[in-house]
């Protein structure tokens, strides 16, 4: 077996030294009867077969770059530097553990110190953390430090909120007595989703959650609703699931947000079906001390040089144990380094160029579709993704369009089953989408509706 | 050809006694100094190419971003750089042995991150059409027909993205099952030397945590756990093996016990390393378990995630899997993506660690049944083998054989002057990292010794080479060699009270 390399003659002689004949004699504590099952798993396979067997199954997926691509939702397709992805891979990057040696471990204690630096100019704020596991796991940890902060128990999340993210604040809070108030979506009149959290908000509430651009693509200032919440001491949540927008758009810490939580896969990371992705998590100075997750912090060593360190660690579950902000163990280092190095390449000129460029070629998409019978655009802001109402059913024509070799967009049924939003598909265009694609998805439209 | 070294030939040269110079460029030779990018780079510099898109009508409803952002770029080259340099200040793996007990630093297989890169998986889109991800399904199911054939349990969880995650899974499946059952509990028990996310976990589910006593073997009292079982516990919270690297002897009675009391028994998979594929946890009693991917199998730890944290079910929970969830069907497979009642609902976006479930796999059909038995032998082997060649040196905290991580204590350094971090300090200047310290909480001083099955004999014999010399050290009060330790790192010790006190936590152009 390639990855083991102890030889027969090495056991022998370890277990002479351990002073055992056989190696079952140091699994004794185990009862007997259940020892050694059988296992009903095929035996072991050289490098060759399990790349062949793997890349037999890759196959019989459609890959993102393969095909016309309109899909986001909360996850996009951009091109990242081939820089990145071989950077990270470097071992000393790749197989190392989390800091806590930070002599040995400054490459990567450095690369956080750098990343928050860059998360918390991005959004707009004081500091961020040193990541989560992803945006909707993120959302949930804002809204229970919300309650931490303010020490109120309502939370409302607002109809631009991706019903993922909805959905796991609700989870993760069902057995706490969070009291959590979703609101309808509302992809035809943005205004009125806006106008709907407002309102919602009273003396009880500690948090508004709202997703800007929002799950349909509309961008809005949210600068009313900061302000709302903050005369009611509230804090208001901003969620950016598509952080390319940051170098277009102002910073949702400009409009008044309190924490701000992001989804940081379009930097640097790929699609990889979902995950591992990396939850972006930024908030001001005062709130740091309830701050979920790891921290790096700067300082210096015994000879007075400038180092790094994971830092405020008396908040976390390997010290505070049953009194802890979060159970949040990990964060999401590589990914993480991933995004770093990406905005790193970028800059600020990058990105906004970049940034620039998904906003055009979704106005090309957006003046390309408004010219196809059947379908109505519902936008009228957006970053790279705009929600269009068409005259079928949409998950019947994504999957119409799929059969000929394009991938539509993300039907909200998919997203709100039972929702009454079964004509609404979304739809993102990114950088990557090329002239071409977009020919090639109008006419198919055209086609099939 | 840069030189004609024909006619200038090399040699020693002289030994300088004046070599405590600092140089021009601050660089030591291979250790290059390296500033923040903030320090290095400019907003008007980008390593990419800007994409021109001529004039347009915005969109944004007036919204654009005015102000400066302050994120600097580099270009290319210097980007390269940045990074090859902070990579050389890491310990990684890939360096050498790296014994931190229950985090199972195993060689991560380059197999494995070419399959999560083709494009087939790296590639898709959590949200495209089902008809477009089959192999994606396939996959999915393949690795939960593997992780349950290994446990002996019938279903799985994939979606948590930690093992911490995983836990909170479990537990949240096990309150749900009870409040279908219309039984409201309050309690759970967890050993002291259970990892600080399990109390964390219990509290987050609204449960009271009380400790369990350990006997003086390390494992479990059953009889104290039996009286502290009631109708007001709902779950018990035990590692197995434990944090102490010991196999819980009497688990079936303990499981008993628990079921006994109408409660659930949650193991915490963290050192599944040991004993994958010689014993299984669904023949033990267990109701929930969650892996570490990034343990047991493999995935890379990336200087702190992406972890992956699955969790196998027993018959009583499985009702209560969180979606999405993948089912076999006529044509193939689906996902389950919308919560009935009794599911706990939902824990992440879309379908989990997609690229770990490609690498977990990946590692699972390179070694097979037979290979990951053999692996979890060999881990338990290399164990022991630190623990017989270092009992008489350091002082062992339970007798043996232990599993697959020896623990230590800091008797052996009674009245030497040195602390256990000084010791684990030392280590990096023998080029090791440190092993694990000061857990479990159960003894004093501990050092939690954990080899894996990656390392050879040649190496096992050099790191306990080292360990005894240290020992001996320390014992011959070369106290010095241990207190400003490490020496030899590119960092001093650095001072943590000092980021804590005054808490630094971005760059900014006041400093």
């Amino acid at each position: 077996m390639r990855y083991l390399p102890l030889t027969a003659t090495d056991r022998q002689q370890m277990l002479e030294k351990i002073g055992v004949r056989h190696v079952d004699e140091l699994f004794k504590d185990i009862p007997n009867d259940v020892l050694n099952p059988e296992i009903d798993l095929p035996r072991h396979k050289s490098e060759m077969e399990v790349e062949r067997y793997l890349s037999r199954m890759a196959a019989k997926n459609t890959a993102a770059g393969s095909v016309p691509f309109f899909v986001g939702a909360g996850a996009y397709k951009h091109h990242v530097p081939a820089t990145v992805d071989h950077m990270i891979q470097r071992g000393e990057f790749l197989t190392a553990y989390t800091p806590y040696q930070p002599e040995i471990a400054q490459g990567t204690l450095q690369y956080i110190f750098e990343f928050q630096t860059q998360v918390a100019q991005l959004t707009g704020m004081d500091v961020a953390n040193a990541s989560m596991y992803d945006g909707s796991t993120g959302c949930s940890e804002a809204v229970m430090m919300a309650r931490r902060v303010t020490r109120k128990k309502k939370a409302i999340l607002a109809g631009s909120l991706h019903a993922h993210y909805a959905s796991v604040v609700e989870t993760t809070t069902q057995f706490t007595d969070d009291v959590i108030e979703r609101l309808a979506p509302n992809p035809a009149a943005p205004e009125a989703e806006l106008q709907a959290a407002i309102d919602a908000i009273d003396a009880d509430t500690s948090c508004v959650v709202f997703q800007n651009p929002g799950v349909f693509g509309s961008v809005l200032d949210l600068r009313p609703l900061a302000e709302k919440a903050h005369e009611n001491k509230a804090l208001l949540i901003v969620v950016v699931t598509e952080v390319m927008s940051l170098g277009l758009i102002e910073s949702p810490g400009e409009m008044g947000a309190d924490i701000v939580v992001g989804e940081g896969q379009s930097i640097g990371n790929g699609l990889n079906f979902g995950g591992p992705y990396l939850g972006l998590f930024a908030t001001n100075q005062k709130y740091v001390r309830q701050m979920p997750g790891r921290l790096c912090g700067e300082t210096v060593d015994a000879d007075g040089t400038r180092g790094f360190v994971l830092t405020l660690s008396t908040r976390e579950q390997h010290i505070r144990r049953e009194k802890a902000t979060s159970n949040i163990c990990t964060n999401s280092g590589l990914c993480a380094l991933a995004f770093t190095i990406h905005m790193t390449l970028l800059g600020e000129k990058g990105l906004r160029g970049v940034s620039l460029a998904n906003h055009k070629a979704a106005v090309d998409l957006r003046n390309a579709l408004s010219a196809v019978d059947g379908v109505e655009v519902l936008n009228s802001s957006f970053f790279n993704e705009f929600s269009v109402k068409l005259s079928k059913d949409a998950a019947t024509v994504v999957d119409a369009l799929a059969d000929k070799g394009i991938l539509a967009g993300v039907p909200a049924s998919r997203l709100y089953p039972g929702g009454g939003l079964d004509d609404v598909l979304i739809l993102a265009a990114t950088e990557t989408v090329s002239a071409d694609d977009i020919e090639a998805l109008a006419a198919g439209l055209k086609e099939v509706l | 050809m840069s030189m004609n070294n024909q006619g200038r030939p090399t040699s020693a040269g002289a030994a300088s006694e004046n070599t405590d110079f600092e140089s021009f460029s601050g660089h030591k030779g291979l250790r290059l100094a390296e500033p923040l990018i903030f320090e290095l780079g400019s907003t008007e510099t980008t390593g990419v190419d800007v994409p021109e898109v001529g004039e347009f009508e915005l969109a944004i409803g007036g919204l654009d971003r005015k102000n400066p952002i302050g994120c600097p770029g580099l270009p290319e080259p210097d980007a390269v750089r940045h990074y090859t340099r902070l990579s050389r200040r890491n310990y990684g793996i890939d360096m050498g042995v790296f014994p931190l007990g229950s985090c199972t630093m195993k060689h991560n297989p380059r197999l494995n991150e070419k399959m999560a890169r083709l494009p087939g998986f790296g590639d898709i889109h959590p949200l495209q059409p089902k008809s477009t991800v089959r192999g994606a399904m396939q996959l999915m199911d393949e690795l939960s027909h593997w992780l349950c054939t290994l446990t002996g349990m019938p279903a799985v969880a994939l979606s948590p993205k930690a093992g911490a995650h995983g836990e909170l899974c479990g537990v949240m499946a096990i309150r749900s099952a009870l409040e279908a059952r219309g039984d409201a509990r309050e309690v759970i028990l967890c050993p002291e030397s259970a990892h600080g996310t399990n109390p964390a976990t219990a509290a987050f589910c609204g449960y009271k945590v009380k400790a369990i006593p350990a006997k003086d073997n390390g494992r479990v009292d059953l009889e104290a756990l039996k009286e502290a079982l009631d109708d007001t516990v709902a779950a018990v919270m035990l590692t197995n093996p434990n944090t102490c690297g010991l196999f819980e002897n009497e688990i079936r009675e303990i499981a008993d016990a628990i079921h006994a009391a109408g409660a659930f028994f949650y193991c915490d998979g963290a050192n599944f390393n040991a004993i994958m594929g010689k014993a299984r946890p669904g023949d033990l009693g267990v109701d929930a378990m969650h892996f570490n991917l990034h343990k047991t199998f493999s995935t890379p730890h990336g200087g702190g995630g992406p972890g992956s944290g699955p969790v196998v079910f027993s018959d009583a929970l499985k009702a209560h899997v969180p979606v999405p969830f993948v089912v076999k069907t006529e044509e193939g497979f689906d996902f389950v993506e919308d919560a009935d009642d009794k599911s706990m609902g939902r824990l992440v976006a879309y379908h989990g660690q997609m690229g770990m479930y490609v690498r977990a796999l990946s590692y699972m059909l390179s070694h097979g049944s037979d290979g990951i038995r053999q692996a979890a032998e060999d881990a338990v082997l290399n164990a022991n083998y630190v623990l017989a060649s270092l009992g008489d040196v350091m002082t062992a905290s339970f007798e043996g054989p232990c599993m697959h991580e020896a623990l230590f204590d800091d008797r052996f350094l009674k009245d030497t002057g040195v602390t256990t971090l000084d010791f684990a300090k030392a280590m990096i200047d023998e080029g090791y990292h440190p092993m694990t310290m000061y857990f479990p909480l159960v003894v004093h001083g501990a050092m939690l010794i954990e080899p894996t099955e990656s390392e050879s004999k040649f190496n096992m014999d050099q790191f306990i080479t080292s360990m005894r010399g240290l020992a001996g050290e320390a014992k011959g009060g070369n106290v010095e060699r241990f207190s400003g330790a490490p020496y030899h790192a590119p960092w001093k010790r650095l001072d943590e009270t000092l980021a804590a006190r005054k808490p630094v936590l971005r760059y900014t152009t006041e400093d």
